[in-house]
């Protein structure tokens, strides 16, 4: 016991008791991801014990996202143009925007029961382990099956990839794959924020689905087809037009609804960047709302 | 390691700590009220290393409250809090490689997977070396007798399995302060006597502090040698547990099966509080042995059956409470 305990004082020899150990943003940074990659790996094996449980509901998840793009299509079997873009231009936002939306659910996905974690007390527990408790939080049951959705979106993507009627330069072929990461980090933030929202308002999951799940449905769409208060909203207020809206229009060569400058289109990695770090500090103020009220 | 520790072997130490918590309640279609709930208000003590203390008293007395800002889940609204000289408020991640931790109403443990896949993610998280983690996990399978529910996933164990399990989690980092919500709640008693001489042995061997709550005084008899007392936020009492019984005057019942229906009977040191056909109920004090009042009565009547009630935590800590208002108000 004695020598264990020796052991911890030579693990963290902070000073003690006279302050805070002061931690660099880096060091917190990449506790959390360590956190989170235990927590996640542990998961996964959990699922792989389950094979074929796990293939069926991938497989289920899949065939659930499909069913979108098959409205979709069904509905070009009526019009040649929605909202000015032809079926492989659509596909090419439902394929981003999927994508993105898919890895984002894979890897925050679980945000969304905070909020009963709040009310049953069980965000207690994850308090007292020395991890951060967003790592915990958001690691909690890692659904590997959400990869159904990215295998999707990606399929979609392809295939718009192929039919699309686009001149492909160095910038645009640069610009696709930042914007699938830029896009994966907003519908990330949005996670986060969503959760932090529910330290205060417990029963407020359904607020955030709206955004992310009704944001990522939104997207699958052309920005032509919405009324321009709405397109507003989802580029200024929740940024969600950085997703794919913006950066495809450059892709796609077509014109932007709201007549914003061209650099616009270019920005989707930091608002990315600004997103994550007001969804990081709206998730400090809600645990050290939590903390000061335990409700 | 005393001095690196924390000063003069004391772990834990409060020092005027409060907790206040704000209430809204609707009054009227839109009108909302704010009233303060002082959960706890203004406590101070200090546990020196290796020390078992009971923290008891009624329900919504504060006590989960005070073990909440102990492990740095809630912050005090005011007052000082250092565990081994940690503050929990500014190093919650640090105090909690120090501590362990068991609800006994809610796990701690992953719901959905085996035991054994739980202490492995602990071991990850705590950065237990190996050597140690393997000692740790050894010992507490043997004493708990966990072996045959490593594989079991935890949502699956009875409540005294998980009680089990989870006291085993909160020990593999080497805590040097264990605390105990109400570890024995809902436990048979098989159970709950496998967890005490467990937590006897761990103070024992390990010299872990340990601070336990409990509504079971069976508990606080086989473990405790300090009380402490909480009442509407405040500490009532902090000595041993002798010392609560003559504090609180309280009593324990003899509960007799006469042969045959007896008038209230009359006894030096007892008193007849009920009586029902044959059966009598006689109250005397806790602090006497019951062994000379049995003896006089068997030396009298006619006897088919005794057993003794051992008296309430709550109505020794409500006696105390109320001669502690008499006493303020009558002065």
């Amino acid at each position: 016991m004695a020598e264990s305990a020796e052991r911890w004082e030579a693990a963290d020899a902070g000073p003690r008791g006279v302050g805070r150990v002061r931690r660099r943003p880096g060091a917190a940074a990449f506790q959390a991801g360590w956190a989170y990659l235990l927590i996640v790996g542990m998961w996964v094996r959990s699922t792989m014990a389950y094979r074929l449980s796990f293939v069926m509901t991938a497989l289920g998840n899949f065939a659930a996202t499909a069913l979108d793009f098959v409205t979709i299509v069904l509905m070009f079997a009526h019009v040649r143009v929605l909202g000015g873009f032809t079926l492989p231009e659509v596909a090419f936002l439902y394929g981003t925007t999927s994508t993105a939306f898919g890895v984002a659910d894979l890897l925050m996905g679980s945000m969304d029961r905070l909020g009963r974690r709040v009310r049953d007390g069980t965000l207690d527990t994850l308090l007292l382990r020395p991890v951060p408790v967003l790592a915990q939080v958001a690691a909690d049951r890692f659904a590997l099956r959400r990869l159904g959705r990215i295998t999707q979106g990606l399929l979609v993507l392809g295939w718009a990839l192929m039919r699309v009627d686009v001149a492909w330069t160095p910038v645009k072929v640069v610009l696709l794959p930042v914007m699938l990461v830029s896009g994966a980090a907003i519908f990330c933030a949005v996670f986060v924020a969503g959760g932090a929202f529910q330290f205060w308002a417990s029963d407020a999951s359904e607020v955030q689905n709206s955004v992310t799940y009704g944001g990522n449905t939104m997207l699958q769409y052309p920005p032509g087809v919405f009324a321009r208060e709405l397109v507003r909203g989802v580029t200024f207020v929740v940024p969600l037009a950085f997703v794919n809206w913006l950066p495809a229009l450059r892709i796609l060569g077509e014109p932007d609804p709201l007549g914003l400058p061209g650099w616009v289109d270019f920005l989707s990695p930091v608002v990315a960047f600004c997103c994550c770090a007001l969804a990081g500090a709206a998730w400090r103020a809600g645990l050290r709302s939590y903390r000061s009220t335990g409700s | 390691m005393g001095d690196a520790t924390g000063g003069a072997g004391t772990v834990i130490e409060l020092d005027g700590v409060e907790k206040v918590f704000e209430v809204r309640r609707r009054a009227g279609a839109l009108r909302r009220t704010r009233h303060e709930v002082r959960a706890v208000d203004g406590i101070s003590f200090s546990v020196p290393r290796g020390e078992v203390v009971g923290y008891i008293g009624p329900n919504g007395a504060g006590k989960s409250t005070t073990i909440k800002m102990l492990t740095g889940i809630l912050n005090p609204s005011a007052g000082r809090i250092r565990i081994d000289g940690i503050d929990p408020t500014r190093e919650r991640t640090r105090l909690a490689r120090r501590i362990g931790v068991v609800f006994g109403q809610r796990t701690t443990l992953w719901w959905d997977l085996p035991l054994r896949d739980s202490y492995h993610l602990v071991r990850r998280m705590y950065r237990i070396e190996p050597a140690r983690y393997a000692r740790n996990l050894e010992a507490c399978v043997e004493l708990l007798d966990l072996g045959p529910l490593l594989d079991v996933p935890v949502r699956q164990l009875s409540l005294g399995q998980r009680m089990r399990g989870d006291i085993a989690a909160a020990l593999l980092h080497d805590p040097e302060v264990l605390y105990l919500d109400e570890p024995t709640i809902g436990l048979d008693v098989v159970s709950k006597t496998k967890v005490r001489s467990f937590l006897r042995e761990v103070n024992a061997e390990r010299g872990t502090t340990v601070l336990l709550t409990t509504h079971d005084l069976t508990d606080i008899e086989t473990l405790c040698r300090r009380v402490m007392v909480i009442d509407h936020g405040r500490l009532v009492y902090d000595g041993d547990l002798a010392g609560l019984h003559a504090v609180g005057e309280s009593e324990r019942t003899l509960v007799v099966d006469f042969a045959r229906e007896l008038p209230p009977v009359e006894l030096p040191g007892a008193r007849c509080v009920r009586s029902e056909g044959p059966r009598q109920w006689l109250a005397f004090p806790a602090s006497a042995s019951a062994a000379p009042l049995v003896a006089a009565l068997a030396d009298r009547f006619p006897l088919v059956d005794l057993s003794v009630r051992e008296p309430a935590i709550e109505d020794v800590i409500a006696r105390m409470y109320g001669a502690a208002e008499d006493r303020r108000s009558g002065a």
